[in-house]
C-alpha cells in the first residue's frame, strides 16, 4: 500500500499549490466540425478530462411534428425527407408503412421490393458519409474521398429513379411516386459489383490503422444495460452486444424473404461501432442482390386504395372519375381511420418510429416522430465523461447522428 | 398475437385498474396516473419489455377532459413484442406525471421534450428544463391552441435585444405560403392553401 506523499519542506507544498487545478467550462459547438451539424455540448473540465457534459439540443428544431398536425398525409412526406437527411429514401418508406398501417393498406409485392432496395441503398450511402466523416474526426482524411465518391454514384441512381439526389419524397402512402426505370437495377447491380472491392479498400484503411485504433479501440464504451436503458437502436446497439434488427425481429416490408446476417460488437466501443457499420454495408449489397435477383413483376401501387393513392396522371386528364378522386386527394387528402398506431423501421440511424393518432379525415391529429439519433445523443452525458477532449470527438463520430432528426 | 394479449390478461390481475385501450396495432392499456410507474415497472421486470422506445403527449384541445395523454411506448429487446401504455394527466390546467427516470435513464430526454412541447410537469424528474426550445421561451408549442405560425417572442439574451432591438419574429406570410386554416371547420376548407395570391407577374405584390 502506497503511503500518503509528504512534501519535504514548505516551499515544494506551495509549489504544487499554485498548480491546483480549476475546472473550466467548454462550450464546443453548436458550429464545430465535429458536432456534424448544429449539435453543441457543454462541457465542465478538468484538465483535458470531460467531468461534465450537457448537450444542447434545438438549432434545428423545425416543429416538424406541429407542421404535421397542419396538412395532409401526403403533404408530409417531403418533410421525412429532412428528418434523417441522410436517408431520405428510408424515411419515406418508414413513414408511408406506419401510415398504410392506419389505413390498413396492403401494397403489392414490388412496391415493397422496390422500398426495401431504396432502403438499403440509402443505409449503404448512409454509413458511407458516417465512415467518412468518422474518418476524419479521426484524422484519416483519404476515408472521406473514397466514400464521398461512392456515395455520388449512388446519388446518380437515385437521381435517376427519383428525379431528385438528395430530397427524394419516393414512397408515397399506398406506393411510390414512379416505377423503376428500365435498366435501373442492371445499374445497380453493376455499382454493387464495383461497390465491394471498394468498400474492402475503405474499411482496409481504418479496420488495422495504428491511429484509428489508436483513437477508438476502448474509447466510449457503452455497456448492454446501458444501451438499453437509453433506448440507443441501430449500429449504436448492435455494438454494444444487443442482437436487435427490426428488419430481422418485426420484419416489414417483405424483410423477411431475404437472407442477411445481424452484425453485433463485443466491447460496444467507438471501435466497435465502426466494425459494425461496415458489415452492415456488406449486407446492404448482399440484400439487394437478392431484391434484384427475384424482383415480383405485378403493379406498383395499391391499385385498390382509391381514397389513398394517386390515380396515374394520364387518366386525371383523360377519365371524369380519376379526376374527381385526384381532386378529392388533393383537397381533403387521404382518408384514415381514427385510431393509434405506431410503427418502427430500422433505419441507418436506428429505429425511427412514427406514432400517428388519428380522428378520421385527411390530417393526423399527432404525429410523433421517434428520433433514433435524439436517443442515440441521449447517452453523452454518461458516456462521455471520464474521456479526454479528443475523445469526445471519436464518441460523436461513432455514434453517427443527424441533427435534422434529433431536433425536427 | 396471443403471446401480447396475455400481456394485458397478467398485468389485470395484479392492477385491476388497468383497462384494455383501443388501438389498430399494438396491445395498449390505459393506466390512472397514480400507477403508471408501477405499470411500466412491472412491464420491464416481469413480461420482458425492457427497452422504453418511445415517450410522448396527446394533447387532446382545450375544453376536453381529460386533455393530457401520456404515452409510453415500450418495447421487448428479447421476445420482440411492443406495448403501448397511456395514461391521462389529472389535471387539464397543470398536468403531471410521475417520472419514469428511475427506471429507464432515456426517459430523461423524453421527458423533457413532452414538457418542452406540452407543458407537462414530471414529477421527481432530475432535470426538467427545455430541450428543443430555449430555456426562457413561455410557450408550449405542440398545445393546439397554440397557431402554426408561431408567436412573436424576444430573443433570449437580453443584452442582445438591448444592443439590437431585434425579436425573433415569425416568417412571412404568416408561416410559410401554405397554411392550413384551424378550428371546427370541415376539412375542405381547413385545407392548407396559398394565402395571399392577389398578386402575379402582371399586378405587382403588394408591399407587406
Amino acid at each position: 500500500m502506497a503511503t500518503e506523499f509528504s512534501f519535504p519542506d514548505a516551499a515544494a507544498k506551495s509549489a504544487t499549490a499554485e498548480f491546483e487545478t480549476e475546472k473550466m467550462s467548454l462550450s464546443m459547438g453548436p458550429s464545430h466540425p465535429s458536432t456534424h451539424g448544429v449539435l453543441r455540448l457543454q462541457m465542465e473540465l478538468d484538465g483535458e478530462v470531460v467531468t461534465k457534459c450537457d448537450p444542447v439540443l434545438g438549432y434545428l428544431h423545425r416543429g416538424d411534428e406541429k407542421i404535421a398536425e397542419n396538412m395532409t398525409y401526403n403533404q408530409f412526406v417531403p418533410y421525412t425527407d429532412r428528418l434523417d437527411y441522410l436517408a431520405p429514401l428510408a424515411n419515406n418508406m418508414a413513414y408511408a408503412i406506419a401510415v398504410e398501417k392506419l389505413a390498413k393498406l396492403e401494397v403489392p409485392a414490388r412496391c415493397q421490393a422496390i422500398r426495401v432496395l431504396t432502403a438499403e441503398m440509402a443505409r449503404i450511402s448512409a454509413h458511407l458519409l458516417g465512415l467518412g466523416a468518422f474518418g476524419i474526426d479521426t484524422g484519416a482524411w483519404t476515408v472521406f474521398m473514397y466514400s464521398f465518391t461512392e456515395r455520388e454514384k449512388l446519388y446518380k441512381l437515385f437521381e435517376e429513379l427519383t428525379g431528385a439526389r438528395f430530397t427524394t419524397s419516393y414512397s408515397r402512402i399506398g406506393g411510390l411516386q414512379r416505377d423503376v426505370p428500365e435498366g435501373w437495377t442492371g445499374r445497380v447491380n453493376a455499382f454493387c459489383d464495383q461497390f465491394l472491392p471498394i468498400l474492402e479498400e475503405i474499411l482496409g484503411m481504418l479496420t488495422r490503422n495504428k491511429i484509428f485504433m489508436d483513437r477508438t479501440v476502448g474509447v466510449g464504451a457503452i455497456s448492454k444495460a446501458d444501451a438499453i436503458a437509453y433506448g440507443l437502436t441501430g449500429p449504436n446497439l448492435r455494438g454494444s452486444g444487443v442482437p436487435l434488427d427490426l428488419r430481422k425481429d418485426k420484419p416489414y416490408s417483405g424483410y423477411d424473404q431475404y437472407e442477411f446476417d445481424v452484425p453485433i460488437g463485443t466491447k460496444g466501443d467507438s471501435y466497435d461501432r465502426y466494425l459494425v457499420r461496415g458489415e452492415e454495408m456488406r449486407q446492404s449489397v448482399r440484400i439487394i442482390r437478392q431484391v434484384i435477383a427475384k424482383f415480383p413483376c405485378g403493379p406498383w401501387y395499391a391499385t385498390d386504395a382509391k381514397k389513398i393513392f394517386a390515380p396515374p396522371k394520364a387518366k386525371i386528364l383523360t377519365s371524369m372519375e380519376e379526376l374527381i378522386q385526384n381532386f378529392m386527394l388533393v383537397t381533403e387528402g387521404p382518408q384514415m381511420p381514427a385510431g393509434e398506431v405506431y410503427f418502427e423501421a430500422e433505419n441507418p440511424k436506428g429505429a425511427l418510429g412514427f406514432f400517428v393518432v388519428s380522428k378520421g379525415g385527411g390530417v393526423p391529429w399527432r404525429l410523433k416522430i421517434r428520433a433514433p439519433s435524439f436517443c442515440n445523443l441521449s447517452i453523452l452525458p454518461k458516456v462521455c465523461v471520464g474521456n479526454m477532449v479528443s475523445d469526445v470527438v471519436s464518441i460523436l463520430g461513432s455514434l453517427d447522428f443527424v441533427m435534422g432528426e434529433c431536433d425536427r | 398475437m396471443p403471446a401480447t394479449v396475455a400481456v394485458t390478461t397478467l398485468l389485470q390481475e395484479k392492477f385491476p385498474q388497468v383497462t384494455p385501450r383501443a388501438s389498430l396495432d399494438l396491445e395498449a392499456v390505459n393506466v390512472p396516473p397514480a400507477d403508471v410507474i408501477a405499470v411500466l415497472k412491472a412491464l420491464r421486470d416481469d413480461h420482458g419489455f425492457d427497452m422504453l422506445v418511445d415517450l410522448t403527449a396527446i394533447d387532446w384541445a382545450e375544453g376536453v377532459s381529460p386533455r393530457f395523454t401520456v404515452v409510453y411506448h415500450v418495447f421487448s429487446t428479447t421476445h420482440h413484442g411492443y406495448i403501448r401504455v397511456a395514461a391521462n394527466c389529472a389535471n387539464d390546467e397543470l398536468p403531471a406525471m410521475p417520472t419514469a427516470v428511475g427506471l429507464w435513464a432515456g426517459a430523461n430526454w423524453h421527458e423533457r421534450e413532452a414538457y418542452d412541447m406540452f407543458g407537462i410537469k414530471f414529477d421527481g424528474h432530475p432535470d426538467l428544463r427545455r430541450i428543443l426550445m430555449w430555456d426562457e421561451y413561455p410557450h408550449f408549442p405542440l398545445r393546439k391552441e397554440f397557431p402554426l405560425a408561431g408567436i412573436e417572442t424576444p430573443l433570449p439574451d437580453p443584452d442582445v435585444v438591448a444592443e439590437t432591438g431585434a425579436k425573433a419574429i415569425a416568417a412571412p406570410m404568416m408561416g410559410g405560403p401554405f397554411v392550413a386554416a384551424t378550428g371546427e371547420i370541415n376539412l375542405t376548407e381547413a385545407e392548407p392553401r396559398a394565402k395571399d395570391e392577389s398578386w402575379s407577374e402582371v399586378r405587382e405584390k403588394p408591399k407587406a
